[in-house]
């Protein structure tokens, strides 16, 4: 009844608002998780909210000149610096505002962008802006490669994963590295909010959208986003693939505020990840032994996120 | 009324930032760029001005930073140099193509390599076509007066395009000069609070940089470069009412004794001054020898330049930076192309000279004439070179 | 609604190539796009809402009185909304010539 587990909250869906600040017409590839990601982000934060995008798929699906999907102000610059870009908007809304220029008002502002842009070339920017404290939203739209070009690897890329430049060869079967920890290096840099996310659970995405755009200060909120183009899997399957993403511990959500960690969906027994690769055709050359590999680097990193719970909680209630 | 004060050029520079009382200033430090932001935020941080100051990461970082705030209506400054123009190149394209009305000043230095932290051209000139307004500035004056002419003319509604103001690093960002300062209540009058046509507020949503597909993308270019253009009579009509207010009038093409001269030099920057006391030489010792300063480099004065130089039979053109495998220096390229369909066009000769601060002295200048006078046909040469 | 992109004068571009018209996209029909359709039954829905909340598109409606409605002007025919609704009250057929 796997398909049936995230139903807890059924009928919620009736009671949000049926408003969309990103809406219908955008190009994105059929079944996109990342576009519903991206619908569930601005839908959560509304009409006082101000974006700047970095270059990647949801940045050319929604503004091909003259049309835009965007209900709220946003702005595209370039591939590495939406991060930058967000912190002048923030900076310069703030002093006009500050001068009398323009009314008060509290306005969201979001820097939004692919994993890489984000944990690739977009990594120093996003230091930065976060180091120095502006009272912004980053949300990384992780689908685990460069889709926008045509499915390079990035740092977010999982082991194993075939990609057009860690493509399965004889020699080296796709991509050699693990995962880049991002949402661990927001976490470095003492920010007030960190979370992760997944387009299959909608709503707890849009609490925690909602929490960050609250919070004063930096917060960063990384974003699972399945992408079935580049994953190699029926469009259909999109939502189901991020439920099992979190159920087998590839991707746990969990939020850290103020330092302290909490797991959203703390499960005590992760399905085998067998279950998550063997849907995804960018996983189809793995060997039963790649798999054990990754299912045990899986079991550790869950393990050291439970006690990083553990640790950052002890004394508390 | 306006008061005069011995200064150190960038210092001036920064007053003069603070004076246009801007918004959002993001920097990133750089020799020989330094002493302009560190003023800057010894004045935020005393409450001189009422600014945000973003310490970036990168000069990549200040121009994004800068782009952003400009598009959300802030006047947005930043200063940099060389290594970080060449850092930030990529966004300097975009905010023109925005159209923001953003103020740099470019203290310009050589790009490496071998680095080098002194001064010529190659900086800006690596970005000629970035769709900025461009001004070459001579001495620490008109680098203060540029601060409010700069976010005049980048502001004005018919324009709205970036400004750059080129200022020689180290000869002029470190050299103490008198400095006339305008009165607060005159600047305010010459440069009101920056009015944005567009902004990203929510009260009014607006989409900013989206694509361009082959089908629309070169009305996109026909209408940013028709923007430059255009500008040229805001630019002109900025420089009146600054000369009618303070009796300092600038001109896109400025000409010194150059009446019945068949020899004109053409220089940019402050080595213009230096070049002056060469023409006062040659001059006395009967040379009908004249100078020409191309002060505006973009939008580039095309019929000014023609009547500057209508009388000259010979043009040598100094270039501070090269067109590595090319025709000489850029700014000879443009000059060539400027005289080009002239009926009866003068004898151009190039010289490269003064690169990463090699030393120009006012012989070097008579020398470049004399032999450019000596040996025929149209050449170019780097000045000094040991063979 | 914006003039065809390949009708458009460089004069006609707002400075910037700025879009002051929030959402024009939505004109944009990307229901061409299908080659198969989700196909509503009514009887068996429990109005839960969960294929509004999933489709990437937005091409549900929750109507007032809690059942949906597809919007095919902009279905992309994904069939996620078939594969979670809980009561399989949508289902995927062929879309005809
Ligand atoms: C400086 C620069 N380098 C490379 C590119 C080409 N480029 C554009 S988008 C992109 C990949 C985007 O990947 P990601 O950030 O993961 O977002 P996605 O498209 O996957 O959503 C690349 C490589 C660029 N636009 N700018
Ligand atoms: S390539 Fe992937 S992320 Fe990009 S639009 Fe298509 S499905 Fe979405
Ligand atoms: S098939 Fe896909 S696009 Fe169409 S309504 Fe269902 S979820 Fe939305
Ligand atoms: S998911 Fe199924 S049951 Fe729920 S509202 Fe949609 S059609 Fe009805």
């Amino acid at each position: 009844m796997d398909k049936n587990l995230d139903r807890l909250n059924v009928y919620a869906s009736r009671l949000i608002s049926q408003k969309e600040y990103f809406v219908p017409g955008h190009r994105a590839c059929q079944g996109c998780a990342e576009a519903l990601a991206l619908r569930l982000v601005a839908k959560a934060l509304g009409r006082n909210n101000v974006i700047a995008s970095a270059t990647g798929c949801m940045e050319i699906v929604s503004s091909p000149l003259p049309l835009t999907s965007w209900n709220v102000p946003w702005i595209h610059v370039a591939f590495e610096n939406a991060a930058a870009v967000a912190s002048g908007i923030e900076a310069g809304l703030k002093v006009l505002m500050r001068k009398g220029r323009i009314p008060p008002k509290r306005i969201n502002v979001m820097a939004m962008a692919g994993d890489g842009g984000t944990s690739d070339i977009g990594l120093q920017a996003l230091s930065g802006a976060m180091e120095r404290g502006h009272d912004f939203i980053y949300v990384c739209f992780d689908n685990e490669a460069y889709m926008n070009t045509g499915i390079q690897r990035s740092s977010s890329t999982p082991f194993g994963a075939s990609t057009t430049t860690s493509p399965a060869g004889s020699v080296v079967p796709g991509q050699t590295t693990w995962k880049k920890n991002m949402p661990e290096i927001a976490v470095a840099h003492n920010i007030p909010y960190v979370a992760t996310a997944c387009s299959s659970y909608p709503f707890d995405l849009m609490e925690k959208v909602k929490k960050a755009a609250a919070i004063e200060g930096p917060a960063y909120i990384h974003i699972l986003s399945v992408c079935p183009t580049g994953w190699r899997l029926p469009p259909q399957m999109a939502i189901h693939a991020g439920r099992l993403a979190v159920e087998t511990g590839m991707f746990p959500l969990y939020e850290v505020e103020q330092g302290r960690y909490h797991l959203n969906i703390d499960l005590s027994e992760l399905r085998p990840i067998e279950e998550y690769l063997k849907i995804q055709g960018r996983f189809r050359h793995l060997t039963p032994e790649m798999i054990e590999q990754i299912q045990q680097r899986v079991g550790e990193e869950y393990e050291k996120l439970k006690k990083k719970v553990r640790m950052t909680n002890e004394g508390q209630e | 009324m306006a008061t005069r004060v011995g200064m150190e050029v960038s210092i001036a520079a920064a007053e003069a930032v603070k004076q246009a009382n801007v918004d959002v200033i993001a920097a990133y430090p750089i020799t020989p760029q330094t002493h302009i932001v560190e003023h800057l935020s010894e004045v935020v941080n005393n409450g001189e001005l009422d600014a945000e100051f973003i310490p970036v990461e990168s000069e990549h970082s200040a121009m994004s930073v800068c782009t952003g705030s400009s598009a959300a209506g802030a006047r947005s400054f930043t200063c940099t140099s060389s290594q970080g123009l060449a850092l930030m190149s990529e966004i300097v394209y975009i905010t023109s193509s925005l159209r923001l009305p953003i103020l740099m000043l470019l203290a310009n230095r050589s790009l490496s390599g071998p680095l080098s932290i002194w001064n010529d051209h190659t900086d800006v000139m690596s970005i000629r076509d970035c769709g900025w307004i461009q001004v070459f500035v001579e001495n620490g004056q008109e680098v203060y007066d540029h601060v409010f002419i700069g976010y005049r003319v980048a502001e004005d509604r018919n324009v709205l395009l970036p400004f750059m103001v080129n200022l020689d690093g180290f000869v002029l960002t470190h050299v103490i000069e008198p400095i006339e300062f305008l009165d607060q209540e005159i600047v305010d009058r010459y440069l009101p609070p920056y009015q944005p046509k567009y902004s990203l507020h929510p009260d009014h949503p607006v989409t900013m940089g989206a694509f361009a597909t082959p089908a629309l993308y070169t009305e996109t270019k026909k209408a940013q470069t028709e923007s430059l253009t255009e500008a040229m009579p805001y630019v002109l009509k900025a420089w009146q009412e600054f000369g009618d207010m303070t009796g300092r009038y600038y001109h896109p093409v400025e000409t010194y004794k150059t009446e019945g001269a068949k020899v004109v030099l053409v220089t940019q920057g402050s080595l213009s001054e230096t070049a002056t006391l060469a023409i006062d030489s040659l001059q006395g010792a009967g040379e009908p020898v004249g100078l020409v300063k191309i002060r505006l480099w973009r939008p580039f004065p095309f019929e000014e330049f023609k009547e500057a130089v209508a009388g000259a039979d010979l043009v040598v053109v100094m270039d501070r930076a090269i067109s590595y495998g090319g025709p000489g220096g850029p700014l000879a390229s443009e000059i060539r192309s400027a005289l080009y369909a002239q009926e009866k066009r003068p004898r151009i000769v190039n010289f490269i000279a003064g690169i990463a601060g090699r030393d120009v002295a006012p012989e070097d200048f008579v020398h470049m004439i004399q032999q450019a006078q000596e040996r025929p046909g149209e050449w170019y040469e780097l000045y000094g070179v040991r063979e | 609604m914006a003039k065809p992109e390949h009708e458009i004068t460089w004069k006609e571009l707002n400075v910037g190539c700025v879009i002051d018209e929030p959402g024009n996209a939505a004109a944009y029909r990307t229901g061409d796009w299908r080659s198969q359709r989700p196909v509503y039954n009514k009887d068996r829905c429990i109005r839960c809402g969960t294929c509004y909340i999933f489709c990437p598109d937005m091409a549900i409606k929750i109507l007032a009185d809690g059942y949906i409605e597809h919007d095919l002007y902009y279905c992309k025919g994904c069939g996620i909304c078939v594969e979670e609704c809980p009561t399989d009250a949508i289902t995927m057929v062929d879309e005809e010539e």
